[in-house]
């Protein structure tokens, strides 16, 4: 009878049913006597096949300490031997079922890590940059969108450390006496250079044109000089001019004249993307979002910026 | 097409634009900031924009706004424009049609 509920507990949800199985227990004890509440005669037998059984199920550790207690007590006082049994094998199932509980909560959120790992890598590969993500899930964009921003961040990363080795060189060399020829095919390099990075720019303009405009992979110094995608060229001349001495005046002059028409480029350019802004929230204000239309101009918006950087670097060709 | 190269020879200056297109707008602040004033033509204004857009494109042009004609000839896009004021020959082209 009670050994039978002791057996049958464990399978059962233990939380709820312990304080029921307890007085189960106690109300089927009373039962077996019939009424009659002789605990001495029951206890001993019970008590035997309870300590073989929470020896079994509890590898022994519980059962042991019990014994000493009961054997030292038996006579005096069975009722609370039973009892404090009875709560012992209660504590030792809460226990035991706690412990499997977090041991499952160990493995589920093992194999939850696992999944999130595989999944970040999938998505790094597929390309969900998570500084993006918010706006990308906000514009509803697929995952394949956000792909080539992923790996124009990566290959910006490459870009950046070829420019630096380049500067370098360049700056080695400058140290040194260069032949115009090596010069010159340096300064080539560097443009090219500078092309890739405008190319790169257009495919991700091209595929995010928020992300590029905003200039998110941009360290946040950059930003704050940010363009339409990039810094205004004639500011980079501003600040290249004094470092251009000894220039002749012919250069000086075309100098000049590159600032002037880069200047004004670069206020038309202004202008249209303010007109590109109005026109925009006009459309969202009335309700409809043209996307398809200034994506495609936005791409141009950034080919130019490459056409003006490209200029300015031809000055530097002719210094 | 025909249609095109009379609107082109109208003015020494000529800039096929659409009122929705920024580029265009763009373009035509630049020439104004040069001293030019063009001829806009609003192509989505017009009742025959298809085929306008669709000679643009076979004369030349990747995109058929802003398409800006100087002199009767096709100088090309947004692209062309600046990267002829950058290398400082956009303005002695315009130079006979300034104001």
């Amino acid at each position: 009878m009670n050994t039978t509920s002791t057996h049958f507990v464990p399978q059962r949800r233990f939380e709820t049913y312990e304080p029921l199985n307890q007085i189960g227990m106690w109300e089927e004890s009373f039962k077996n006597n019939g009424g009659l509440y002789t605990p001495g005669s029951i206890i001993i037998p019970t008590n035997e096949k309870t300590d073989s059984l929470s020896e079994d199920t509890s590898h022994g550790a519980e059962g042991t300490p019990h014994k000493f207690d009961q054997e030292a007590s038996t006579s005096r006082h069975p009722d609370k031997i039973q009892r404090r049994l009875a709560q012992n094998r209660e504590a030792a199932r809460k226990s035991r079922l706690r412990k499997k509980a977090y041991v499952q909560q160990l493995e589920t959120s093992r194999l939850k890590l696992i999944h999130l790992e595989q999944e970040l890598d999938r998505a790094r590969q597929q390309g969900f940059y998570v500084g993006n993500g918010v706006e990308s899930s906000a514009l509803g964009f697929s995952d394949n969108m956000s792909s080539g921003i992923v790996a124009f961040e990566m290959e910006y990363g490459h870009w950046v450390e070829e420019q630096n080795r380049q500067i370098c060189e360049l700056r080695t060399v400058l140290h040194g006496h260069v032949s115009d020829i090596e010069l010159r095919s340096l300064v080539e390099n560097a443009m090219k250079h500078y092309f890739q990075l405008f190319r790169m720019k257009s495919t991700a303009a091209k595929i995010d044109v928020f992300y590029v405009m905003s200039g998110m992979w941009k360290t946040s110094a950059e930003r704050f000089f940010l363009w339409i995608g990039g810094f205004r060229p004639s500011e980079l001349l501003k600040v290249l001019l004094p470092h251009f001495d000894p220039l002749t005046d012919q250069q000086l002059l075309d100098v000049c004249n590159l600032k002037q028409s880069c200047q004004q480029a670069e206020d038309a350019l202004s202008q249209g993307m303010e007109k590109l802004q109005h026109t925009l929230a006009e459309s969202v204000a009335a309700g409809r979002l043209g996307e398809g239309s200034y994506t495609p101009q936005m791409t141009c918006a950034m080919e130019r910026l490459e056409a003006l950087v490209s200029f300015v670097n031809q000055v530097r060709k002719k210094a | 097409m025909d249609k095109v190269m009379r609107m082109s020879s109208e003015k020494g200056v000529v800039i096929f634009s659409k009122s929705s297109c920024c580029l265009s707008y763009a373009v035509q602040v630049l020439f104004q900031d040069l001293g030019v004033s063009p001829k806009i033509h609003e192509i989505d204004k017009d009742p025959e924009c298809r085929e306008i857009e669709k000679a643009l494109m076979r004369l030349g042009c990747s995109k058929p706004v802003p398409a800006v004609f100087i002199g009767g000839k096709l100088v090309g896009s947004t692209n062309e424009v600046m990267s002829m004021h950058l290398s400082s020959s956009l303005v002695p082209l315009v130079k006979p049609y300034l104001c």
